[in-house]
């Protein structure tokens, strides 16, 4: 909730820039003294800070990365290894660009973890919902048109798997799979409007935040007891309570960001792709990017979709998976209506908590199954998880919405605060 | 009764929605140049043939040649591979249902596309359940004829357009 005091500056100049262009009250506004948050924030509303600080990390270091690589076939692949070795810093950029990419995924995975356990997908925080699943969809595909520019073996084999997934498409697949590659293979068309595009959609994902943040600030965030604010008692500035807390956490961050790039910067790489793209040999195993991992096991865990026991098909295996895979996707955007519940956080939620810990587990478990060939018993694991992923969100949650008995809500926000402040 | 109001207000309308409909065929005709830039290039659509020397192929060899931009397979089946092949032609376990001479112009000559049908892998030769092909990615089963036999591909690997032009040439495309 932005506060309705407008900012006065008391140095003369600074009053007259701000009588004409308002940035200092923006600024004030957004993050400073005059943006009122709930007092009882934890840690895991660090994380969205987190997520706009890697954002601008990729985009800082990309921008300078851009200015070394070449996005042509016969090329690309000696200049990612040309920043690396004979770039100025060139192996620190690329370095923080690449692991960059798997740390944005980890916060903000957690910042999407944050929303599903303390309920701030709910009223009146939809829309807020939404662009978040917009900007992580953004993001994904940024990340998969970024790891192909280095143009390594997986580089090209995962361009060309997961292209292909629009070939199941009736009747137009096919047309549509040519058009994005501007050929009829992956091949250089192809390097050059992904390098285009990657370096496009961090800056529609700048856009889509920009609302979310509009959003954010229309309603304030949610907190961990997941009740509305009844008075001034339940908030305090942004600035300086949480402009410390964000630098303190950003600091731990920092720690586990930098131990990659600087100790293992290639742990969240793949060996094969320090083999240049041969486009007539597939590597023996085709892995994507870990953080698209569950969504890969979803795709390849769906069989036909038949009459047991006939010959009757409704749906081949191709498509009834790349359905599902974008379901999984898109899903969670129904969650608003789909746990139609009154209390938000899970802390007074008994059944529901537990069924977070199980979801949470049933994604990872997603995650090990799409990094295994899909055989045996890995196969039937990732039946049962695909099977289970998509039952919490769409049976389990109007359940337990409909039959949980929730625990008793506090008055509020500062009601048990200031009662412990005198007790203990 | 029509008033002289009711005929500006109908001529009023009509202008509103032609101006729309023509407005609507103009940023179609805009955007249309910036979605086709993506299709094939004409320097990329050219390379539409190749011609082949297949007589470096002994029997019971494959080769693999690069048609635009994508591998093609040429095996030199050998009497027993053919055999194998015709006996399978009525299998029960056919996803793609297909004779072997549907797929072939001479038997000891298989022509076909290399690449997987399900998500486009290469598949490995004499591999996989069915003495053909095994696509290591999602593990299809294809055949010596080329048929899909066991996993999640949905099709054959495809046969396209090629001629023999004699015994040792043959023109893919």
């Amino acid at each position: 909730m932005a506060s309705d005091k407008k900012y006065e500056p008391t140095n003369p100049t600074l009053k007259w820039v701000e009588d004409r262009l308002p940035i200092m009250g923006f600024v004030y506004n957004a993050v400073g003294a005059g943006y009122h948050v709930p007092r009882n924030l934890n840690y895991w509303w660090n994380f969205g800070v987190l997520a706009g600080f890697m954002m601008v990390v990729q985009i800082v270091t990309g921008i300078v990365l851009a200015m070394h690589y070449i996005p042509d076939i016969t090329v690309a692949f000696d200049s990612v290894q040309h920043i690396r070795r004979d770039v100025n810093y060139g192996w620190l950029l690329q370095a923080v660009h690449a692991n960059g990419a798997s740390m944005f995924f980890v916060v903000v995975y957690i910042h999407i973890l944050r929303g599903f356990y303390f309920g701030s997908y709910k009223s009146p925080r939809e829309i807020l919902w939404f662009l978040g699943i917009i900007i992580y969809l953004i993001m994904m595909a940024t990340g998969f048109m970024g790891y192909v520019l280095p143009w390594g073996q997986m580089s090209f084999w995962g361009a060309t798997v997961i292209t292909n997934l629009f070939s199941a498409i009736p009747l137009v697949g096919d047309p549509i799979v040519t058009w994005l590659w501007g050929g009829f293979a992956v091949d250089n068309p192809t390097l050059q409007r992904f390098f285009s595009l990657h370096y496009l959609l961090p800056f529609v994902i700048v856009g889509v935040v920009v609302l979310h943040l509009v959003a954010l600030h229309t309603h304030g965030s949610n907190n961990p007891l997941g009740i509305d604010r009844k008075s001034e008692k339940d908030s305090i500035p942004f600035h300086p309570y949480y402009t410390i807390k964000d630098m303190f956490g950003l600091g731990v961050f920092l720690i586990f960001f930098m131990g990659f790039v600087f100790f293992a910067p290639n742990f969240f790489g793949e060996p094969d792709n320090y083999i240049p793209a041969n486009p007539l040999q597939t590597p023996a195993e085709i892995v994507p990017e870990w953080y698209l991992l569950p969504f890969y096991a979803i795709l390849r865990s769906v069989p036909d979709i038949a009459i047991p026991g006939t010959s009757i098909v409704f749906m081949e295996a191709k498509l009834a998976g790349v359905i599902a895979m974008f379901g999984a996707l898109v899903v969670p955007a129904a969650l608003p209506w789909l746990d139609f519940s009154k209390v938000r956080s899970a802390q007074f939620r008994p059944i529901y908590k537990q069924l977070f810990w199980i979801f949470l587990a049933d994604c990872i478990l997603l995650g090990w199954v799409g990094a295994q060939k899909p055989e045996g018993m890995t196969l039937f694991l990732g039946r049962a998880a695909t099977a289970y992923y998509f039952a919490h969100l769409l049976i389990l949650m109007p359940l337990v919405a409909k039959f949980e008995k929730t625990r008793p809500l506090p008055e509020s926000i500062s009601d048990p605060v200031l009662k412990n402040e005198g007790g203990e | 009764m029509t008033t002289h109001d009711d005929v500006v207000e109908e001529r009023r309308n009509f202008l509103y929605i032609a101006t729309g409909a023509a407005g609507a065929v103009a940023a179609g005709a805009a955007v249309w140049p910036l979605i086709d830039q993506m299709n094939p290039s004409k320097d990329v659509l050219a390379l539409s043939s190749i011609e082949v020397d297949i007589s470096v192929i002994a029997e019971g060899e494959s080769a693999v040649f690069l048609w635009r931009k994508n591998p093609v397979f040429i095996r030199h089946r050998t009497a027993e591979e053919i055999a194998r092949a015709i006996a399978d032609d009525n299998a029960e376990d056919l996803i793609d249902p297909q004779t072997d001479a549907e797929r072939i112009q001479k038997p000891e000559w298989l022509v076909m596309s290399g690449v997987c049908t399900h998500f486009g892998c290469i598949p490995l030769d004499q591999q996989g359940d069915f003495g053909g092909w095994f696509c290591p990615c999602h593990g299809s089963h294809y055949d010596i004829s080329g048929r899909i036999r066991k996993g999640p591909a949905p099709s054959n690997l495809p046969v396209m357009d090629y001629v023999f032009l004699d015994d040792s040439t043959i023109k893919i495309g």
